[in-house]
């Protein structure tokens, strides 16, 4: 099978490659929905084309607004956003973004958002042989809207069902990202499994809240929001980890990434892949940065491949 | 637009009164390439707490390399920029965002409230700079709420030839009032262009104003912000009709009739 975008490995150069169903990546590091706008804006401060995969800001059917101001706060280690996924819309997206976006040459990967599984499925359809979409990432996860996204990503029922929808209608690998708002992760990460979905990333932000006790009210204007950052990694690391016990196909770790370091832990736990999210916004090579360490990782462990890392986590030590 | 994120080194700490604190900081890269209005973010700390940078105006930026910021300490990420020493590493990224509009054949005045006159001083040099005729009829009014804000930066001003006015909330220093009372007496000729930057109440009265008295006028606006750069679409501002614009991308400085003013 061809890896897309290969440069490895050539002699001496580390096997970076990983597996998303049938999409393959340079290496292991995308970028996380709603973190890295549509890439141009970091154009200036990083080697766009040295990312695994690049996964845009979340489209919907109809462009939408977002939610008014404060959307954002910070916490410890972390912040809370509500920007209630404001977005152009996707046929605006097709014709505006995706052709800066294709001729990065590197795997686009759209993350999308509906009110129904209708709007789930039309937006695949639209998205379905535009040049440069390598994959459907798809959100039944965003805290920060009232319809869809919660209601989806906490019923395996419904959540299986949104991606049974939309696997019928594309050809190319489905990605489906999970909330961590749930009380069984496995049971959400089976269920879509067995929808059809090629993939799993997880995790999408915790519902947070955060109050000035001056002025006596929430810090955000839509009292709740979505926790991330390094403060909410132990959480993704056991979600990830707990996924990876129960499901078959490729999971894709995201929560609080900044570092190699990070990434690597991700994938003991049983990732094939990571996002790095709110990183981006604190130094905007660090996804690049995610990638060098892990090269230097291979080499220095004079791995054969970055592959050997999924999963490898040792148990043999409990007793 | 180039963009640079640069480590930079302090080389210049000054406490300017209690609260208020200039920084001065080597980097070459983003003074090459920055314009008045535009800002920075400045990473407070190392580690993953406070975790988002700091945003602030340009206060200065020369040729030989360095750029200033003047700021507040109001929280932990000011307090720990303030705590700085010369010869420290900060990480900066910039120059960021939209830079005000400088016509050299009109007459200008500049109006800066509270930590607003930060901006307020890489303008009027700018300003003064590109002007080959009189700047006669230019003026800059700075206003504080002690003499602690205004005072120290005065003499930075008075160096750039523009006529500079000053007043505090409280009359320790310069006239009593606030800065629209002193815009508003200031009979301006009918091609001003007005430049405000200072809390929302401040420039809202003034661009109501400026409306008024059909004055061209420019505005630097915060808001909160994380990445500063078009990413997170955090710094949303209302602009009427449900519709937003982003202050990191769109501004921070806006044509104030773009703006919607609650008053
Ligand atoms: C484009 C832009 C330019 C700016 N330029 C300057 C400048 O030149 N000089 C200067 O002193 N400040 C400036 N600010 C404001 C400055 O960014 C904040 O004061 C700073 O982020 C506070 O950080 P902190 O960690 O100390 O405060 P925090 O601990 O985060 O918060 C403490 C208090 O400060 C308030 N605060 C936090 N962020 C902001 C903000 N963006 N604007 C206003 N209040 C805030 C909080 O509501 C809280 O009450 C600018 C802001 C923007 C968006
Ligand atoms: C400002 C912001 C906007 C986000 N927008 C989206 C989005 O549109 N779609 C989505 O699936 N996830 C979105 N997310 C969630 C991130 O992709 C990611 O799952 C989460 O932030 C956790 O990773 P992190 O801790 O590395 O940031 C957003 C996160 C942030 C901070
Ligand atoms: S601060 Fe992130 S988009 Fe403006």
């Amino acid at each position: 099978m061809e890896f897309v975008n290969t440069r490895g490995p050539e002699s001496g150069e580390p096997d970076l490659r990983v597996k998303i169903g049938s999409l393959e990546l340079a290496n292991p590091v995308m970028t996380a929905s709603g973190t890295f706008g549509y890439a141009s804006e970091f154009e200036e401060l990083m080697n766009l084309q040295k990312l695994g995969a690049v996964i845009v800001k979340g489209i919907s059917l109809e462009p939408r607004p977002g939610n008014p101001p404060p959307r954002i706060v910070e916490t410890a280690c972390g912040m809370l956003n509500a920007i209630g996924l404001q977005n152009v819309g996707v046929d605006r997206f097709i014709t505006e973004k995706m052709p800066y976006l294709h001729g990065l040459n590197v795997p686009v990967i759209v993350n999308i958002l509906g009110g129904s599984i209708e709007e789930y499925r039309e937006i695949t359809k639209r998205l379905e042989g535009v040049p440069g979409v390598a994959g459907i990432e798809v959100n039944i996860s965003c805290p920060n809207v009232k319809e869809g996204g919660v209601a989806f990503g906490g019923d395996p029922k419904m959540a299986a069902a949104v991606t049974t929808a939309v696997k019928e209608v594309c050809s190319v690998p489905v990605i489906v990202k999970l909330s961590p708002n749930v009380t069984d992760i496995k049971e959400m990460a089976y269920a879509v499994q067995e929808g059809g979905a090629d993939s799993i990333s997880l995790i999408n932000t915790l519902i947070g809240m955060a109050i000035d006790l001056k002025k006596k009210r929430p810090e955000l204007a839509n009292v709740i929001g979505g926790l991330s950052g390094p403060a909410i990694k132990p959480v993704a690391l056991r979600m990830v980890f707990d996924a990876s016990q129960v499901v078959s196909i490729p999971l894709i770790g995201i929560g609080g990434i900044e570092s190699a370091e990070d990434a690597l832990e991700f994938m003991l736990a049983g990732a094939s892949a990571v996002q790095v999210g709110t990183a981006n916004f604190v130094n905007p090579r660090a996804s690049e940065d995610v990638v060098d360490g892990i090269r230097e990782y291979v080499l220095e462990e004079k791995l054969d491949s970055v592959r050997e890392m999924i999963g490898g986590l040792r148990l043999d030590w409990i007793r | 637009m180039p963009q640079y994120q640069e480590k930079t080194i302090v080389t210049r700490v000054e406490h300017l009164s209690d609260e208020n604190v200039r920084l001065t900081l080597k980097a070459p890269q983003i003074a090459s390439a920055c314009k008045p209005g535009q800002f920075v973010m400045i990473r407070a700390a190392l580690g993953k707490d406070p975790l988002l940078r700091r945003p602030f105006s340009i206060h200065q930026a020369d040729s030989s390399g360095h750029i200033q910021v003047y700021f507040k300490i109001v929280g932990r990420g000011t307090d720990l920029l303030a705590h700085l020493k010369v010869g420290e590493e900060v990480s900066v990224l910039g120059p960021l965002g939209k830079a005000f509009t400088i016509d050299k054949d009109r007459p200008v005045c500049l109006v800066g409230g509270g930590l607003g006159i930060a901006p307020m001083l890489y303008l009027a040099k700018e300003i003064s700079r590109s002007k080959t005729g009189s700047t006669n009829g230019d003026l800059v009014i700075l206003g504080g709420r002690t003499k602690g804000e205004v005072e120290p930066v005065m003499a930075d001003f008075d160096e750039i030839g523009i006529r500079t006015l000053a007043t505090t909330d409280d009359g320790s220093y310069g006239t009593k009032g606030f800065v629209t009372e002193l815009l508003k007496s200031s009979d301006l000729p009918a091609n001003t262009q007005v430049y405000a930057c200072g809390p929302e109440p401040m420039m809202g009265a003034v661009s109501l104003w400026c409306e008024e008295q059909k004055l061209a006028c420019q505005v630097s606006v915060e808001s909160v912000m994380a990445c500063g750069m078009g990413a997170c679409l955090g710094c949303s501002r209302p602009v009427g009709d449900g519709k937003y614009v982003h202050v990191c991308l769109d501004g921070p400085v806006f044509d104030a009739r773009e703006l919607k003013w609650n008053s």
